[in-house]
């Protein structure tokens, strides 16, 4: 068993993809860096922080990319962002089996403002084409830095997220929250709240993503080869049954937990017996138990 | 930022496999593009570093990581963001070993 957790992105991709395998597009010796960072004096990285290629997995070609959250949060600027379209767009005029993203990200990244988030945007428009052409898009999040601001939302354009407690998905990471709404709205510095809150148990009993996995390279691995195959079932791309199913289940969330202050009262309505145990459960004790008390099936956009 | 050069001439082991980039660049840490060059047998070392002041310090930390690999046409660029000298050399020495297989 290996952590996903404690691994770099760079030594995620030959645990979740087949050996040896992986071909990396614009690898670090291109260098092609961020030409923000540079102008304001900033230190820049070789891969921009993204790493994006092709490999085999499950011995499918399967299309791919790691977020380093190491390198200034794992946040998108415009090259980042750029390189993730590029490899997305290539997924489908390669016929790509599917493409497989493994997010670790705060979001936009600030310094290159208006073109961070156009990089993102991009990406989520060029991962709703992969999907349109037929093509399954699996996210995995699962890294420190957990998967938030825009990418958060890239990351729910997905058929599929897979997440380990340990990761992290949410809109607004909790500092964000805490600066604009004050500490008595969100103790940023409560962990186990941020994990209650934004963490893969409570996501996955909302519905916010659809398998939850133990923190293993190896698990993540089986997963999205799972993941792939039911899509591919079921069809990658997003109909207008299933976005209108979506709105659905949000404006049910919004009835029924609208007034919740804290998931520990959200997870009580859902009918789990001991709130308080939910986040000392193993992955595979908490399986059993969420199995009863999920909400809805929340297929994100599948 | 400051940006130094360093070029170390008549080096012995070349490097026998493609560009390795290990590390990353966060917060008191580095990363190394190791990649061979055409250099004449010398191995030209480029680091760009937050850390303003440290040249001196960069050029022993260099000098010692030649006297131990002796490379010979062999480009070493570095992005850093603080990184102790002890981790200059852990880094430099991962991703020689990440090229030729093990230590010198």
């Amino acid at each position: 068993m290996s952590s996903y957790l404690e691994l770099g992105a760079r030594q995620r991709i030959p645990h979740i993809f087949d050996a040896d395998t992986f071909e990396e597009f614009l690898p670090p010796s291109a260098r092609v860096v961020s030409p923000h960072l540079a102008q304001l004096d900033a230190p820049v990285s070789f891969d921009d922080g993204v790493i994006v290629g092709r490999g085999r997995l499950g011995g499918q070609p399967v299309f791919g990319a790691a977020q380093e959250g190491g390198f200034m949060g794992g946040a998108v600027g415009e090259v980042h962002g750029a390189k993730l379209v590029g490899m997305l767009q290539r997924a489908v005029s390669e016929h790509a089996h599917a493409v497989l993203l493994l997010l670790e990200s705060g979001g936009v990244r600030l310094h290159e403002a208006n073109a961070g988030l156009i990089a993102v945007s991009e990406v989520m428009r060029a991962m709703l084409d992969v999907r349109a052409a037929g093509i399954p898009v699996v996210v995995a999040v699962g890294g420190a830095n957990g998967c938030f601001g825009g990418m958060g939302i890239a990351a729910r354009c997905a058929n599929t997220v897979i997440m380990s407690e340990e990761g992290r998905l949410a809109m607004s990471g909790p500092e964000v929250i805490e600066t604009a709404h004050g500490v008595e709205e969100f103790d940023a510095r409560d962990r186990a709240l941020v994990w209650r809150t934004t963490g893969g148990k409570h996501r996955y009993l909302l519905g916010d993503c659809q398998l939850l996995v133990a923190d293993d390279t190896e698990a993540f691995r089986a997963a999205a080869i799972g993941a792939i195959a039911a899509a591919h079932e079921s069809g990658a791309a997003l109909t207008l049954a299933a976005l209108q199913a979506e709105h659905d289940m949000l404006a049910r969330r919004l009835r029924d937990f609208g007034d919740a202050g804290d998931p520990l009262d959200i997870w009580a309505r859902l009918g789990v017996p001991d709130p308080n145990a939910v986040p000392m459960l193993e992955a595979d004790a908490f399986l059993a138990l969420a199995a009863t008390h999920r909400a809805g099936p929340g297929a994100g956009g599948q | 930022m400051e940006t130094h050069h360093f070029r170390y001439e008549a080096g012995s082991r070349p490097l026998p496999g493609a560009a390795q980039l290990v590390g990353v660049v966060s917060s008191g840490n580095l990363e190394v593009l190791v990649e061979p060059a055409p250099l004449g047998g010398a191995c030209e070392i480029e680091v760009r570093t937050a850390a303003n002041g440290f040249g001196a310090t960069w050029q022993a930390v260099m000098a010692d990581f030649h006297a131990r690999w002796q490379l010979m046409d062999a480009r070493i660029c570095i992005n850093d963001m603080g990184a102790t000298p002890a981790v200059v050399s852990l880094r430099l020495d991962q991703a020689v070993e990440s090229v030729t297989g093990g230590p010198p």
